[in-house]
Parts: C-alpha cells; structure tokens; sequence
C-alpha cells in the first residue's frame, strides 16, 4: 500500500517540530553556560584586574553574540509554531502554559534581548560596573528563560494544579501547583546543569585545541613582556617533551630537567587557552558526577509519573522483580520483548526503587495505546545520553588525576580527549531531549490530551511546504552560522581580543568588540574598512 | 459562547485591558522593529558598504528588544485569547512560515555581515538582510491584510484552505507594509546619521511618504466594502461622527510630516528626530483606524475578545506579572536607547 507509507499531516507536523527544537535548543544549551561563564569572567577581571580575565572574556563574548542570535532567531520559530501546527493544543491548553510562556517572554526575552546591546557594544559607552550588572542581567535572563519554558514543559509532562473542562480545555486552578509540578524541579536542575556541562565541554575544547596547536608550534602567541626568541625557546622545550613521550620516562633527562622545562613550557603556553581549559575541567570534575546524580532522581521521578516512558528508556517489557538493567539489546515493540539482550542482573531496580528486589513495571502492564510510539528512538536516545554523560564523569576525573599530578596542560591524550568530547554536551541534551519528548508520546499533556488530537487543521501539502522551508533554511543558515562559529573557535585567543586599534580614536556608538574573522587572525592594526 | 453584554466584573474589563495591552504590544513591534526592518528594505538604495555598515550600527544593539515585541503579540495572544491564537495562526499558516524565515535571514546577517570574510560573503550576507527585511514586511502585511479580510471558522477551528490568505487586498497590505516600513527606515536614519548618508536618507523618503500615504489612503477606500461591519462604522451616521477625526488627523500629520522634511536637518537635536515621530504618529493614527474598523472583533468575523477569552484566572495571573514587568522593560529599553543616543558616524574604531 502507497498510501500507508507516505506520511500524513500529523506525521509532518510532528517532524517539523521535532526539527525546528532540536536545531534551537542547541543554540540555548550552549549559551545558557556561556552567559554565565562570561559574567564570572567579567567578574574576575573586576576582582583581580587582571587582562587576562578582559581578553578570554572579549574572545568568548564574539562567539556569544554569533550563537546567541541563531537561538533568538530559531526560538522565534517556536513561539509561533504552537499556534500554527498545534491549534487543537493551543486552544485546549493555552490557558495554562500561555501565561508560563507570557512570564518567559516579560522575565526573560526583554532582558536578554535589552542588556544583550549593552553587553556587546556597550563597554566603552557606560561604565565598568553598569556593563558587569548587563552581562549578569543576560545570564540571569537566560536562566529565567529556561525556568519557565521548562515549567511549561514539564506541566505538559505531569500535569497538576488544573481543572479539565468536558469540552476538553484546561483551566488553571492552582498556579503554584502548576509551575511546581512534579517533573518541574528535576527537568530544570537536570537540563539547566546540561547547559552548563555543554558549555563547559565547548570552552575546555577549544582551549584544549589551543593548547594542542601551540605544543605543535603552529601558534605563535605574542604575550606582551615575552620576546619572541624566549617564547620559541619555552615552545620548542614544550615540543620537545611532547614529541619525547611527554612524561617522566623521558629518556636522558633527569627529573628536575623536566620539570623546570616543564615548568618553563607551561608559563609560555597561552594564558587564555589555559585559563579555559583549566575552568572547564574544574566544572567537569565537580559538575558531571552531580548530574548523574541529578539524571538519577529525575529518572526516579519519571518513573513514578510516566512508567511507560521509563519502560521504553530501560526495553523492560515484562513487570519484574529484580528487574535486569539491559546495556544492549534490540526492543521489538511487536513481540513485546527486548532482544539479545546484554543485561546487569537486579540493577535496574536498584536505581528506580532503590531496592535490589523492587519490582519494576514493564510494558506489557501497560495498554498498549499508551505505549511510546517509537520505543527503539528512546531507548537508543538513552544510551547515548547516559553513555557520554559517564565519559563527561570520565574525562573530569582524569583532569582532576592529571591536575594534581601538575599535569594538566602537559598531557598531550587528555588535550586530545577534551577536543573530541567538544560536541559531546550539544549530543547528551539532544538525546536527552528526544527520550523525554518522545518517551512522552502518543500524548501532548500527559494521560489528558493525544498528539494525534493537538494538531491543526493544516492540510498535507502546507505542511510539506514549510517542511521544506525549514530544513532549507536551517542547514542553509544555521549552517553558515556554525561555520563562522568554528573559525571564530579556530582564532587563536590574544591579548586584548578585539580592542580598537591602537592611535585611533575610540568611537563609542554601535562599537562591535567583535571584529570580522578575517581581521581578528591579524594581530596588528585593523583595516580600516573592517575596524 | 456568552455574550459581551451580560459580563460583568472582571469577565468583562479583563478580557478588555488585554486587548489593549496586546494591541500595544503589537503596535510597538511595528514601531521598533518596523524602522530596523526598514533599514533593510532601503539596503538596496545605499551606495557602499560603509553606508550599510553605519544603517546595521544604528539598530544594532537594539533589534534584538525590538523583534522581542512579536513574540510578546505572539505569546500573549496564546496565554489571554487562545482562541484567536489557535484560529487565526493556521489560517495566516503560509504567511506566517515565510515571516519567521525571513526573520531568520536578517536576524543572523546582522552578525554575519561583520563576520564575512570576504566581498562574496558580504554580498550574500548583505542579500540576506536586505531579501529578509522585505520579505518579512511583506509577510506581515499579507497577513494583516488577510486577517482583516475575515477568517473562516467552524467551531473552535480554522476551517478554510491553505492560501485563503492570497487575495489582491492583502498583496496591496503587504506592498504598503514595505513602503511603510521603508518610511520609518529612512526616517531613523535621518534622525540617526550625517552627511553623505542622512542626504540619501532625506532624499528617500520623501518618496516612501507618498508611497505610504497614497497606500493608506488606497487601504482606506477599500476597507469599509471587504465586510458590511466596517461600513456602517465608518460610513454611517452617527457613527461617521465618531471616526472623522481619524482622518482628519492624518491629513493634519502628514501635512507637518512634509514640513519636517523640508527642514534643515542633519546636526542633531529635536528637528532631526521629527520626521521620524510624526511617522510614527501616522503609523499610530492608521493602526487606530485599524482598530475602530476591528472592535471588539479578535477573529474578524466570528469571535469577540469576550468569545475568545482565556478563563479568567490564566487572564489575571499574567496580568499581575504585566502590570509590574511592562513599566520595568519600557524603563530599560529607554535606558538602552538612551545610552545609543546620538548620531552614528563611519569613522574608524567600529566594525
């Protein structure tokens, strides 16, 4: 049959959605972290006055403003699509996640977006402490932001505090009951630390990618106070050591030899590309173990308001005592059954009711037309995020060994590591993401309201059509959008990133800190055309 | 469904006072972010990229709260009148689509263009500015104009097909939605530059004001036949009493918007501010005009703002958080502009 296998309105639809959010919430994960990151840096360097504080401040502050308008614009998109694609949902429970959403846009939208023009043109127009409360009112705002988008979500997951109509509208009764509902504390503490973890991962990547060139000798940093002939002296030292196994097996070398080289290597590196690195490890080693943590409770607490989505997260099908967590296994919706399963006996009850022998309900208890419609997306999704959460726990605690060892920027497979765990963060909060939303189908609000009911009236081609639209535009935007990203990750970070050009006069309106690309890779003086 | 006339009490005045806010809402967004898309729509007219450098600078640290006024009409619209929200939405669907699309265009160019690194990608950057200013005018012009024209509905759902929303008045809505906006367009950079560019700025809109003014006297004439409510309001007795002074108005601030632009302008002060707000005031007065053609109507022509009201409770909880938070952001959105006063110039040092 043709006809069974094209997709229908609701299933365009659905994908749209599941497109335009996936795309967007990269764009907020990355600078929830970042604000925050920025206003400690700006901080420090109004504690300490230290220019190195102001410059990796400047250097991440251009990458802000890059990421920071594809969210604005991608989140857009969002505000209207509930309207758009889902007009039965909007109709039914606007009423309640409306004003949540109303709250985001007065709390946090009109902050971010006011004080953003402050933070990144403003330095020289008002004053130290007057740019320091904007960068703190941005990153609050993006915290506000995630509070109430996530409280909106979360009702939507385990509704509470309303009243339902017979004509199926739902109409608040406890406003406090609903904001707190029971997924909310843990869905924020559990996504907000993802932020802060993917921010971590993106900065400890490109220091770690610096550091890494540097050792390479490709980047030569121009500190003032070094000369140029010290500074290759310190680097060929580092190279040296690197490219001799870079530990203290070094052959020929006697122990205090290496660490006075060693020593020498490290006061030459970039103070910026370590500054970043070390910052980022710190947040790992303490951050990722708490998110696991986090991860856990909030997995209990899905359990006890939405076992099914547990069941799909863990292939249980069967309700069991002592029930098996399964690491690997093939789940088949059909049979009823997870395949070849490759299982840890009892553990899985031990997480979700902290009892070796609790039982855990499976699938099969559970009518099937309340069953996620696709159990194997969320069972895999699962894996990928709790899989590279434990290698974010990893890659902390061996910076935490090599750190008080003395080692951490002297440890060429550690450097190595923290660039290829870079996009781990943005891959844990997506699949994070797609268990959470797709372990919530076939229902928009929870047990209330089916997605198959939520959507509009919209005819298939309409759909298809904007369909189209996006993916074009995403891929073809959002796509350069990264590109620049990445070149502006590939600058080496300097001193004073980004300040006007010496012997020129400071002209304070609309004064980017950010110049092009092309002009940042060159040290000296900018072209007029591009300052 | 209640009617309007047996509600009382906070039935009555809630739904009302949201109706307000959100129209404000609205007309701030056209305001704000009608003058920044417009320096999109005059790109084309500029002569260089420093031109174009110094237009982008004089919104650039503040379009991001401009554009934030659409999502408040947007969001607001779904926490009071969800209703309307969920009607009006799918019916504007392909409008709309093509409006967020084209906002995506510029929002990201106004980065991007100072990131090009080289003349191809400025020029692209450039295109996509400019192509996404105009195209996200025109989209919201169709889509006022449709919306205006009526929205089939049945039950609590659109109900006609998917380009409904094409017809020649809302093509004519959109066309003076991109004239209108190029106004406020040139009228900022008036106020905003010297030299070389405020000349051109001058120079353009004079134009874009016959433009918008044979548009809105087009809009005008054709408004009270698209459905017999907005006859007999404007067109009847007393009511033609009511509405004369709308127009009369209009002529009265077009007549001293001509004058302004005669003016010496072009070192700053009051008299280079004034074109732009006398084109603001006639933005003010049409959306007015708008609005007494609308009233009490959210989903023109099957529900009221009464009909199409959120419960009272989800009214009143965002209202509390309105009625604190709305003066705040007013506050330091002034603040913002405030501190970006003053003319913006190509010297060197920027960008």
């Amino acid at each position: 049959m043709i006809e069974a296998l094209l997709p229908s309105a609701l299933d365009l639809a659905r994908f749209q959605f599941a497109f335009t959010v996936v795309w967007h919430f990269l764009f907020p994960a990355f600078t929830i972290g970042l604000a925050s990151y920025l206003a400690v840096l700006e901080a420090l360097w109004l504690w300490t006055g230290r220019a190195l504080y102001l410059d990796t401040f400047r250097y991440w502050l251009k990458i802000f403003a890059v990421a920071f308008a594809m969210g604005v614009v991608s989140g857009i998109v969002m505000s209207y699509q509930f309207g758009t694609n889902w007009s039965v949902l909007s109709d039914r429970a606007g009423p309640i996640i409306g004003p949540l959403m109303g709250y985001e846009v007065l709390t946090a939208f009109f902050l971010e977006a006011g004080f953003l023009g402050v933070m990144l043109f403003g330095l020289n127009r008002v004053g130290k402490g007057l740019h320091m409360l904007a960068t703190s009112l941005v990153a609050i705002g993006t915290f506000f932001s995630a509070f109430w988008i996530l409280s909106a979500n979360s009702w939507m997951q385990t509704p509470a505090g309303h009243i339902l109509l017979p004509d199926g509208r739902f109409v608040p009764d406890d406003w406090w009951a609903i904001i707190f509902n029971p997924s909310f504390p843990y869905r924020l503490a559990h996504t907000v630390t993802g932020a802060y973890l993917t921010t971590a991962l993106i900065v400890g990547a490109v220091g770690a990618w610096h550091l890494l060139r540097e050792r390479r000798g490709k980047e030569p940093v121009r500190d003032a106070g070094m000369d140029t002939a010290t500074t290759a002296r310190f680097r060929n030292t580092a190279h040296g050591l690197v490219e001799g196994g870079g530990d203290l097996d070094l052959p020929g070398a006697g122990r205090a030899g290496v660490a006075r080289g060693r020593e020498e290597s490290e006061r030459a590196l970039n103070p910026r590309a370590k500054l970043m690195f070390s910052m980022a490890m710190w947040m790992l080693l303490i951050v990722a173990p708490l998110q696991v943590v986090l991860g856990d409770l909030h997995g209990v607490n899905s359990y006890e308001y939405q076992p099914a989505k547990v069941a799909a997260m863990e292939g249980h099908f069967p309700t069991e005592r002592g029930a098996p967590s399964i690491l690997f296994g093939l789940p088949d919706a059909e049979a009823g059954e997870t395949r070849m399963q490759i299982a840890i006996p009892k553990l899985a009850s031990l997480y979700l009711t902290h009892s070796w022998d609790g039982e855990v309900r499976g699938l099969n208890d559970i009518p099937r037309d309340q069953w996620p419609t696709n159990i194997p997306l969320v069972f895999w999704s699962f894996r990928v995020m709790v899989g590279l959460g434990l290698l974010m726990v990893a890659l902390g605690l061996a910076s935490g060994v090599m750190r008080w060892r003395g080692r951490l920027y002297d440890t060429p497979w550690l450097l190595r590591a923290a660039v290829a765990m870079g996009p781990a963060g943005l891959i844990a909060v997506t699949a994070g993401w797609i268990v959470t939303e797709a372990g919530r189908q076939p229902f928009t609000v929870y047990g209330h309201l089916r997605t198959a009911d939520s959507v509009s009236p919209i005819e298939l081609p309409a759909v298809a059509t904007s369909l189209a639209g996006f993916v074009v535009v995403y891929f073809l935007v959002f796509g350069a959008g990264i590109w620049y990203l990445f070149k502006l990750f590939a600058q080496t970070p300097r001193p004073r990133e980004g300040a006007p050009p010496q012997g020129q006069p400071i002209r304070t309106a609309g004064i980017t800190p950010a110049p092009s690309v092309a002009a940042g890779a060159d040290p000296g003086p900018q072209p007029a055309e591009q300052g | 469904m209640e009617m309007a006339g047996e509600l009382t009490g906070w039935a009555f005045w809630l739904p009302l006072i949201w109706a307000v806010l959100i129209a404000l809402a609205v007309f701030f967004y056209v305001c704000m972010d009608g003058f920044d898309l417009g320096i999109g729509i005059l790109f084309p007219f500029m002569r260089d990229k420093s031109e174009r450098d110094v237009a982008v600078n004089s919104v650039a640290p503040v379009w991001d709260g401009n554009e934030t006024w659409l999502v408040l009409g947007g969001g607001g619209l779904l926490a009071v009148f969800p209703l309307a929200y969920a009607v009006v939405l799918p019916a504007l669907y392909i409008p709309l689509i093509l409006m967020l699309l084209a906002l995506i265009f510029r929002g990201v160019a106004f980065e991007m263009r100072f990131r090009a690194e080289n003349n191809t990608q400025q020029m692209w950057w450039d295109r996509s500015f400019s192509w996404g200013s105009m195209i996200a005018a025109f989209s919201q012009g169709v889509a006022l104009g449709a919306f205006v024209q009526g929205i089939q509905v049945e039950g609590r759902a659109y109900a006609g097909g998917w380009w409904d929303w094409l017809s020649p008045f809302s093509v004519l809505t959109g066309v003076a939605l991109i004239i209108g906006y190029g106004l406020l367009g040139a009228c900022w950079l008036l106020w905003k530059t010297e030299g070389a560019l405020h000349r051109r700025a001058v120079a353009l809109a004079w134009p874009f004001a016959v433009g918008t003014v044979v548009a809105i006297l087009l809009v005008s004439a054709i408004m009270p036949f698209l459905q017999p409510a907005f006859a007999e309001r404007w067109l009847t007795f007393p009511n033609l009493l009511y509405a004369a002074p709308v127009p009369l108005l209009v002529a009265l601030i077009i007549w001293r918007f001509f004058h302004a632009l005669a003016e010496d302008t072009g070192r700053g002060g009051l008299v280079d501010a004034r074109p732009f707000l006398l084109a603001l005031g006639l933005f003010a007065l049409s959306y007015a005009g708008l609005g007494v053609s609308m009233w009490p109507m959210i989903v023109p022509p099957a529900f009221d703002i009464w009909q199409a009201a959120a419960p009272p409770a989800s009214q009143s909880f965002l209202l509390v958080g309105a009625a604190v938070l709305i003066p705040i952001i007013l506050a330091y959105t002034g603040y913002v502009y405030w501190i970006f006063r003053g003319k913006v110039t190509n010297e060197t040092g920027y960008h």
